[in-house]
């Protein structure tokens, strides 16, 4: 049911809207994927150059290995949010919303607060506590009797982006749990119930029954993390600083980015090749996008309620 | 019952593991740096509180003015927001038009494309529009970052609002836009406030647009500020954790005295 309207009204709707997302966002976006292609010329002025900082970025052997390497923990960055962050919320999220739980709003009002917090204070947070210097880390492992296993995590190469993933995955356990809580509240309960009456039990029901449910809601889940972390940057800027160290083992996508169009030590920052780090970044995220839409979601729609 | 109670262990553990940490802060940070290293899970006794980094925070930086930048950015943002993708996704879901799904689709489009990815072209703009070191230009990169997410859920709501409604209202004579602010804007209130929650967090956290687009002194927001006041006092342990406690307190207020209102928004908008 759509109705006609006048066109002055109809632009007086739309345009705040427009106007400011096409100005601020739209426009920046198509601009900065544009000026990839160009350099500065001798005077400073932009110069079309083709694919060149592409392959700067891609294969002159001074960038290529800190572009992959980057690119590399990005991956392994969204993979441990993957294996705990949301399965882990898919736990929290079953926990609570079993039927006549006591205390259940309580556990999830609790549970999401980290997630508010800005991920600076986060952070910093999570460094003292990691500080071999403050020893609370270690303090806490003896009580398990595990203090030897101590180590600080964030200040060896082959820990640090497991650790910050870590940190990251504890703050923003909140969303996936909340969107899968909600996803479970939707379950009708009449389903459940019968199957109760069949005799099956809450394994099943939660196996069988509710997880095939909400498998719309984990797709969704997914993709948005997938977002989230090939665009993440101020965890890994406030703990390690823009060189994401120790030797860039926690560099990624984000903090690349940062780098080379602001530069840092002897490096002079590019806005050029700082758009082609922005333009390959769109290309991943669009290609996680684009699977997403084709391949999950048209799939798992079919056993949306 | 064995049951019950082993659910409970596990959401008791979790809860304990979320909060830990914010408690430990908090703790610490009205202790002496003696009592500091000493005993970090003790909890501060009259020997050992002091104020010294709370004193010493609030003296060499601008707190309260970053806190207020925050304030006002976040919510001149959420109000522009609110108003702007409200109408536009009246319109969009309303009216037929020309480029009508086009339209939708374009502004669909920044849900998932993150608008930080246009940064360089950004700052260009700030740069000529002399908005560089305003708040100004903060509240428009948020409003862009919002809108779309913000029409997507509203337009939703929208559809769902009875024809009848509306078509009363047109026969008695009411204008297309009295009826966007007396009928649709009351009507649709539950999904503004799922709006403000996913567009509210992320400016108010946000550290990469301040550190860019106004860094100064004058314009810098809370978060910006103590993560700046911290990269300055690593070592001074007392200042540090009053720092991030002041960052954190304000938060926890709202949250006590919102959480309601802020999970079931959270909730509602995402069961659609």
């Amino acid at each position: 049911m759509k109705h006609e309207v006048k066109i002055w009204q109809l632009l007086l709707f739309l345009a705040p809207a427009v106007l400011v997302y096409g100005v601020f966002s739209a426009l920046p976006l198509m601009q900065t994927l544009g000026q990839g292609f160009f350099v500065a010329d001798d005077n400073g002025r932009a110069a079309f150059a083709g694919l060149q900082n592409f392959r700067t970025v891609l294969l002159d052997p001074d960038w290529s290995a800190g572009f992959w390497n980057a690119m590399v923990n990005n991956a392994k960055f969204f993979c441990l949010h993957m294996l705990l962050q949301n399965p882990i919320g898919l736990l929290l999220a079953t926990l609570f919303s079993l039927k006549g739980l006591r205390g259940a709003r309580t556990y999830r009002t609790l549970i999401f607060l980290p997630t508010l917090l800005s991920v600076v204070i986060i952070g910093f947070i999570w460094q003292l506590i990691l500080s071999p210097l403050w020893g609370v880390g270690e303090k806490l492992m003896g009580f398990a009797g595990l203090a030897e296993w101590f180590a600080p995590w964030l200040g060896e190469e082959e820990t640090a982006l497991t650790a910050i993933s870590m940190v990251s995955v504890w703050q923003y356990i909140g969303m996936p749990m909340m969107l899968i809580y909600a996803a479970l509240l939707a379950v009708p309960d009449e389903i459940v119930e019968a199957a109760h009456v069949e005799g099956a039990s809450a394994m099943r029901i939660f196996w069988q029954i509710k997880l095939p449910l909400i498998y719309p809601t984990l797709g969704l889940v997914t993709i948005l993390t997938f977002v989230a972390n090939f665009n993440a940057f101020d965890l890994i800027y406030s703990i390690k600083g823009a060189l994401a160290g120790p030797n860039y083992s926690t560099d990624i996508l984000g903090t690349l980015f940062y780098r080379t169009f602001f530069g840092y030590q002897a490096q002079v920052g590019n806005a050029y090749l700082g758009s082609a780090v922005a333009t390959l970044m769109f290309l991943v995220i669009l290609a996680g996008v684009g699977v997403y839409f084709v391949g999950v979601q048209r799939r798992l729609t079919r056993f949306a309620l | 019952m064995r049951n019950r109670l082993m659910v409970h262990g596990a959401l008791i553990a979790y809860t304990v593991l979320a909060l830990f940490p914010i408690a430990l802060i908090l703790i610490n940070s009205v202790k002496t740096r003696e009592a500091i290293f000493d005993d970090p899970l003790a909890l501060p006794t009259m020997e050992s509180v002091t104020f010294v980094g709370f004193q010493k925070v609030l003296a060499s930086t601008n707190f309260l003015l970053y806190f207020g930048n925050s304030l006002i950015v976040t919510m001149l943002a959420l109000f522009c927001i609110l108003l702007f993708g409200a109408m536009a996704a009246w319109a969009l879901s309303e009216y037929r038009f020309m480029g009508n799904r086009v339209l939708a689709l374009f502004l669909a489009f920044g849900i998932m494309i993150p608008i930080r990815l246009g940064t360089v072209s950004i700052l260009e703009l700030m740069v000529r529009l002399d908005l560089v070191n305003t708040l100004t230009a903060l509240v428009l990169v948020y409003t862009a970052q919002g809108l779309p997410l913000a029409v997507m859920i509203l337009s939703e709501f929208m559809r769902q609002v009875p024809a009848e409604l509306k078509d009363a209202a047109r026969c008695d004579g009411v204008g297309e836009i009295s009826i966007f602010f007396k009928v649709i804007l009351p009507l649709i209130r539950p999904a503004m406030a799922t709006v403000a929650v996913f567009t509210m967090i992320p400016a108010w956290n946000d550290l990469w647009f301040p550190l860019i687009l106004a860094p100064s002194d004058r314009t810098k927001t809370v978060t910006l500020g103590v993560q700046q006041f911290i990269g300055q006092y690593v070592t001074d342990w007392n200042s540090v954790l009053a720092a991030l406690s002041l960052a954190v307190i304000p938060m926890l207020v709202l949250y006590a005295l919102f959480s309601r209102q802020l999970i079931r928004g959270l909730t509602a908008g995402a069961v659609k």
